[in-house]
């Protein structure tokens, strides 16, 4: 294999030559001659659309059944490896869940000083409508996505949490089917933990939050906000997936203290609702009274111990871009135990010693800010014009409390098939931390690569694709 | 057993949506053939107008093209996505519901109903002249056979499977009784042509419609008579596509659903009472009342029957 050791850290390769978890692969890259590598890769385009798994991304036209671009090539985690991340991420969903049960409730950690206040009642995705009610277990956030990068072989960063409904759950399940029908042999050969527990674990979770007035086996169902939407297929295979029903707003009602869905039987109950629309489409009476995809009078309910929602309406808080910086004091404020996953350093502009750091430094760092998304509104250092630095030297000096700076990450690569052969790719991981009666996370995740040589975007609606994650077993 | 009143109706219209479909393409098949025989009567371009006609769509295709020619229709029908009843409409319409319901459908049937999809839409972008009509409707019937094979030999029995075939059955009701009634009253409007060679040619053509040309003659021997067929395709519960047999079909997936959710319906008593009348009428009675007359109240029926059993199931407000 042609494959020069690039100037990042590479999954694979190291100085000495390839890392013990990838050994498995060599033999197979080796002898893949390239027709067959492209008959594979043809094969598995056709089960993912055979499947049904496409991506639409609306308003961009195009093929609205477009596939997310797979690449064969999996990404591997040593089984040490993925013991240390799991803790981490385990105890950082624990932290979150934590805040949110403060925060909604006596707010302890503001009164002790280590988050500011406005900070959080301020926040947009502070849900006023939802304090003093405490959901069952005290539990907020039940999925936890944790987008992690990596640049060292122990240098794992957090770029964001995800607390409400992380998506591409369905993509860590079915690139692993598509992965075991296309190679066995490399099935036979490694010994690769399976993830196919997530679904009935995700059941489990779910049931285990069913409101206290629940005295029977807890009906659980997906609330999707309709088929058109772009993340729909991953709603109805969760559902098959789980044996629960999957439902519109205008599937439910609500009637009395609970909520209800109609079926071919008439009424049925409903005690937990995996809701997959955001907070303002919930409940038209309590939200936006424009939205035809919610239920109205849900909300009512659900204050009242009715119904669980899953995640708890407000758990969005917890991971905005402002209360992110102090996921680390969450940590030891609650857990009383020290981080184990970094955040990335993030100097915010309103401290004067930060913004000074920050404006000295601007040609290195990535500006961002604070409530942008999507990368509007950003400087990334390295890459920018004198002019564009200057410009923004401006901005910064202007309105400092608007920005904040973090450095360039060297993110690391994984070989990935491209038209020469096998290249690094820029990769990130998305594990998906279940929270319920007890904390799961099964071993694997969402790897998503930048496909484009030198690129660090790894989104699907630019360019990226996925990869099958590997956590060996022990 | 119970499930969404939503997924139920998808379910349903996903078999309405393929029933359509087929009939769809045995209209054109028998106007294909129609356009080889010798030009009797009003010649084939009557026939293409009595097609167009049967599929119900008659005045979007004239708004559209026209002149009702031989390869307009077939476009028209086949693959124009403003005809609601066009095989690509259809097939596009059952994959979507298809879709909408992927948890109630088995990864075979699912499959199936896809694939269609896929290839349908591969045979669009081909260049119209290179596909001959014969390529259009074998892959029509051999693809709704698929569909319906994988949906017989996969699904759980149980009110999923129930509502599908409710939805086949009475869309196959409704469909028969349309295409018996276009040819009665348009080709035949006057009682001097019956027993016409004219006319025995006309009834052909409708039993080839049914693809029930050949099992009339097992049936009933070879020779014609309006009397006969008329008792094959509305009364003979031997016949396939026979609306008593439709009718014979949708009762048993009511009563299926009345066993399994314990509790009779609206539904139910008017499919009885449909299948009692047509259990105990004779040619003659439809004959007397006229056969025009008859189908027109059939379909009517049919459709009251359909909004029976959307109140008793398919919104999720009766208890």
């Amino acid at each position: 294999m042609v494959y020069k050791t690039p100037a990042y850290f590479d999954e694979m390769r190291d100085p000495s030559g390839v890392r013990p978890a990838y050994q498995g692969l060599q033999g197979w890259v080796d002898e893949m001659p390239a027709e067959l590598r492209a008959m594979k890769q043809h094969e598995a385009e056709a089960l993912f659309r055979r499947i049904g798994i496409t991506f639409a991304v609306y308003g961009e036209g195009g093929d609205p059944d477009r596939l997310i671009p797979f690449d064969m090539f999996p990404r591997i985690f040593a089984h040490d490896e993925w013991r240390r991340l799991e803790r981490g991420i385990k105890q950082r969903a624990r932290a979150l869940n934590a805040f949110l049960d403060d925060v909604y409730g006596r707010g302890e950690i503001i009164r002790a000083g280590r988050i500011p206040g406005p900070l959080v009642w301020k926040n947009e995705a502070f849900e006023k409508a939802v304090t003093g009610f405490r959901p069952p277990r005290g539990i907020y956030s039940h999925i936890v996505g944790i987008d992690l990068v990596r640049t060292g072989p122990d240098e794992f960063f957090v770029l964001e949490d995800n607390c409400r409904t992380p998506s591409g759950v369905s993509y860590m399940l079915e690139n692993r089917e598509i992965m075991m029908r296309m190679f066995p042999q490399l099935f036979r050969a490694n010994r690769i933990a399976p993830v196919e527990a997530y679904p009935r674990l995700l059941k489990r979770t779910l049931a285990s939050v069913a409101p206290e007035k629940c005295d029977r086996d807890p009906t659980v169902v997906i609330l999707t906000p309709g088929h058109f939407n772009s993340a729909y297929y991953e709603h109805s295979f969760l559902a098959d997936m789980m044996g629960v029903e999957l439902v519109e707003g205008a599937d439910l009602f609500v009637d009395g203290d609970y909520c209800w869905m109609r079926t071919t039987e008439g009424p049925k109950r409903v005690d937990v609702i995996y809701r997959r629309l955001d907070d303002s489409f919930l409940d038209p009476l309590c939200f936006r009274p424009d939205s035809m995809l919610g239920v109205p009078g849900l909300m009512n309910v659900y204050r009242s111990g009715g119904v669980t929602i899953a995640s708890a309406p407000g758990a969005g808080v917890a991971d905005d871009k402002a209360i992110y910086t102090y996921v680390p004091e969450m940590v030891r404020f609650y857990l009383g135990e020290e981080p184990l996953l970094k955040n990335v350093p993030t100097w915010t502009c309103n401290k004067a010693d930060d913004a000074r750091y920050v404006l000295e430094n601007l040609a290195d760092l990535v500006v961002k800010e604070v409530h942008g998304s999507g990368g509007y509104g950003m400087l990334v250092g390295p890459k920018a014009s004198k002019d564009e630095v200057e410009l923004f030297r401006d901005k910064i000096r202007a309105n400092p409390s608007n920005y904040i700076a973090q450095p360039t990450l060297a993110l690391s690569t994984c070989p990935t098939f491209v038209d020469e052969g096998v290249a690094p790719r820029h990769v990130d991981l998305r594990p998906y931390c279940l929270v319920g009666e007890t904390i799961e996370l099964v071993p694997g995740g969402l790897t998503r690569v930048a496909l484009k040589d030198g690129s660090l975007v790894v989104n699907s609606s630019q360019g990226g694709g996925v990869k099958d994650t590997w956590v060996l077993a022990e | 057993m119970t499930m969404l009143s939503r997924t139920a109706d998808n379910l349903y219209w996903i078999a309405r949506y393929l029933e359509r479909a087929e009939t769809t393409a045995r209209l054109l098949e028998v106007g294909g053939r129609n356009a080889l025989m010798p030009n009797i009567g009003g010649g084939y371009r009557n026939e293409w107008d009595a097609i167009l006609l049967a599929s119900g769509t008659g005045e979007r295709f004239i708004e559209k093209y026209d002149e009702p020619v031989q390869r307009n229709i077939e476009t028209y029908m086949f693959f124009d996505r403003d005809n609601p009843s066009s095989i690509l409409s259809c097939i596009e319409a059952a994959r979507e519901n298809a879709r909408i319901v992927r948890t109630a459908l088995t990864t075979q049937v699912w499959d199936a109903i896809n694939t269609a999809f896929q290839e349908i839409r591969e045979m669009a972008r081909q260049e119209r002249s290179k596909i001959e009509l014969s390529t259009m409707t074998d892959w029509t019937t051999r693809t709704s056979a698929l569909i319906r094979g994988a949906i017989l030999g996969t699904l759980l029995r149980r009110d999923g499977f129930y509502f599908l075939n409710l939805g086949y059955y009475l869309e196959r009701a409704d469909n028969t009784a349309r295409l018996l009634d276009v040819k009665y009253y348009v080709l035949l409007p006057q009682t001097a042509y019956v027993g016409s060679g004219l006319d025995n040619y006309q009834w052909a053509t409708l039993l080839r419609a049914m693809s029930a040309y050949r099992s009339f003659n097992w049936a009933y021997g070879a020779e014609m008579t309006p009397a006969r067929i008329a008792h094959f395709l509305i009364l003979n519960p031997a016949c396939p596509r026979s609306l008593r047999s439709s009718i014979i079909g949708a009762t048993e997936q009511l009563e299926a659903l009345q066993r399994g959710y314990g509790h009779s319906t609206e539904a139910q008593a008017q499919v009885r009472r449909l299948l009692g009348e047509l259990s105990e009428a004779s040619v003659e009675d439809i004959f007397e009342e006229g056969l025009h007359e008859f189908l027109t109240r059939f379909i009517r029926e049919v459709g009251s029957l359909g909004a029976a059993v959307r109140d008793a199931y398919l919104t999720g407000e009766a208890r």
